[in-house]
């Protein structure tokens, strides 16, 4: 068998599903593996095969906090196996881990337990979220720098902001997920017991809203900032390469907001944008 | 800058001052350093402990920016960094990731590491990826293709390049070699130094029965670049090299008898989970220094 034979057939068994019991699929051989006095062949491989199942379930599990709640934790375990059974990582990172999850489960909707909108929502956000924790910065545009803004200027959006249109307010929920798992450690037993039991209710609540967010850093802390509507289209417009002129006509062309209304918001959100370091200088 | 001493005897009974610096960890003459793991973030930037240097996760700060790079630059101004990688894959049979190798550039400029190391395993086969070290097929054939890419590793970083023995689980059919035979196959081919991992050489002396000192005493001496020591944990039927416990003491062992045969080499401790305080950590690895500080007696 040459080296290339060998690595395919061991990769194709060991990231074969496990069974019951966390043990490797009984009709694994792995002939090619050989016994020693405590261990068969099989017994060997299985232990790369729970290697190797746990640290990507690991994975998923953390990047995937929100998901998880809206789920359950054993529709999320599902989800978790069919997910990297059929899309196993294709990146030399494990933080790309997720960067499929959505395309997947929009072509497996029954894996999301009856909740197929939320979930992608949540979904979307946290991908988001990864991708602003450590997106690049370009040069950022300061207040001094907006102060001749002309309608042919381009301006760029910083690479690691993400602009998402979600139907349901998960990002209130995620944010709640994310206090309940810092509390964990702290607070007793019967505390924790009661507010899970109060995020699991929230959940079942859960209202659809269409919601605008930016999903930013400050601090290399990640944030969620709801915005408007002409705001989320004036910074989508930026963001696909628009000059200022033609990116304030698409952003306000459907708004029913007076002139006058819309000239004070664009010079609030511009002064927060700048403030923000939201604003770079476009490169090309 | 200190050279490294080629006047090796093989006489127990012979003791010299060797210097572990040679042209595989840059002419460096570090001494024990600690892993840079994230709960120690906090301690380090605010306390500043005396550290020999760090070694990073070369894949952590592969990034675009954010706070793994914000943090890293912090440690760069204060402290000496040597990268350490989990992705190269050089025994996988297909060729290098560009985009990791890329990327693996930009970080070392970061740096400025003056070695890199990696681990002699594959991981991945037609780009899928299992985030694990696997092991090798002790093959001529697996050593020429891993010594290939890291040649081609090196000469796209133009930096010094160590391969890392892994902790192994599973033994081939196809092995035509001792594992430590195939080390030495690789190394030479690839002209390459070692991170010669003592709890490794320990956890799969046990997992596969055979003499660790019939390892450490067939690696070429002059090649080692650096050391790892670590913990491990032990199952009914095998070892697992968790790097969640302090170092035990056949390990100590180990490493006593690996510095007497290479000299005071830079030492790493790895503690990668149920990470203690900053503290207890450099004082596990600060144990090394007793060793390190031995006179030498060049063993056979």
């Amino acid at each position: 068998m040459s080296l290339l034979q060998l690595q395919r057939r061991m990769a194709a068994e060991l990231m074969r599903p496990l069974a019951p019991g966390d043990h490797i699929d009984p009709a694994i051989d792995a002939g090619y593996i050989k016994p020693n006095d405590r261990l068969t062949a099989r017994e060997r491989l299985e232990i790369y095969s729970r290697s190797y199942w746990y640290r990507l379930l690991d994975s998923l599990y953390e990047d995937f906090p929100g998901l998880r709640a809206v789920l359950g934790e054993r529709v999320f375990k599902r989800l978790a196996n069919g997910y990297l059974a059929e899309r196993p990582s294709r990146s030399w990172t494990l933080r790309n881990l997720g960067s499929q999850l959505e395309e997947w489960l929009r072509q497996n909707p029954d894996y999301a337990g009856g909740r197929l909108d939320l979930a992608i929502d949540m979904i979307r956000l946290e991908w988001a979220h990864i991708e602003a924790f450590d997106g690049g910065t370009d040069a950022v545009l300061g207040p001094e720098d907006l102060l001749e803004l002309g309608p042919d200027l381009r301006i760029g959006l910083q690479p690691y902001i993400r602009l998402i249109e979600l139907r349901y307010p998960v990002d209130d929920l995620r944010v709640k997920v994310s206090a309940a798992s810092e509390e964990r450690g702290t607070a007793s037993n019967a505390v924790l017991k009661r507010k899970a039991g109060g995020l699991v209710r929230r959940i079942h609540r859960l209202d659809p809203r269409h919601i605008l967010l930016a999903v930013h850093r400050h601090d290399f802390m990640v944030y969620y900032r709801r915005l408007d509507a002409e705001e989320f289209h004036l910074l989508s417009a930026l963001r696909r390469g628009l000059p200022l002129g033609k990116a304030m006509e698409a952003a306000v062309e459907d708004s029913p907001l007076p002139v006058e209304e819309l000239r004070h918001r664009v010079e609030t959100w511009f002064a927060a944008w700048a403030e923000m370091g939201w604003l770079a200088r476009r490169t090309s | 800058m200190t050279q490294t001493c080629n006047c090796l005897r093989h006489d127990a009974a012979f003791f010299l001052i060797k210097v572990p610096a040679n042209r595989f960890n840059g002419f460096t003459d570090y001494s024990v350093g600690v892993g840079l793991r994230i709960p120690h973030y906090q301690h380090i930037l605010e306390k500043k402990p005396v550290v020999g240097w760090f070694e990073i996760i070369s894949e952590n700060y592969m990034v675009d920016g954010g706070r793994p790079l914000a943090i890293l630059d912090q440690i760069l101004e204060q402290y000496r960094v040597v990268q350490h990688g989990v992705s190269a894959y050089f025994g996988s049979a297909e060729p290098l990731n560009r985009d990791h190798l890329r990327r693996l550039k930009a970080l070392v400029k970061r740096t400025k590491t003056r070695w890199l190391t990696d681990h002699l395993c594959w991981g991945s086969v037609d780009g899928t990826y299992s985030h694990d070290l696997l092991p090798m097929p002790y093959t001529f054939e697996a050593a020429k293709v891993t010594a290939r890419k890291v040649r081609e590793a090196r000469s796209y970083l133009e930096l010094p390049i160590a391969v890392e023995n892994v902790s192994s689980y599973a033994e081939f059919h196809e092995s035509e070699m001792t594992e430590w035979e195939f080390l030495n196959e690789v190394v030479e081919r690839a002209d390459c130094g070692i991170l010669l991992d003592v709890n490794n050489i320990y956890v799969s002396s046990r997992n596969h029965g055979f003499n660790p000192y019939d390892y450490l005493n067939s690696v070429p001496p002059e090649r080692v670049a650096q050391i790892h020591i670590a913990g491990h944990s032990k199952f009914a039927k095998y070892i697992l090299d968790t790097h969640d416990h302090p170092v035990i003491d056949p390990v100590w062992k180990l490493y006593e008898h690996a510095i007497r045969r290479v000299g005071p080499a830079a030492t790493l401790l790895e503690w990668d989970d149920r990470i203690p305080s900053f503290d207890e950590v450099h004082a596990e690895a600060r144990k090394a220094e007793k060793y390190l500080a031995a006179p030498v007696a060049v063993a056979p």
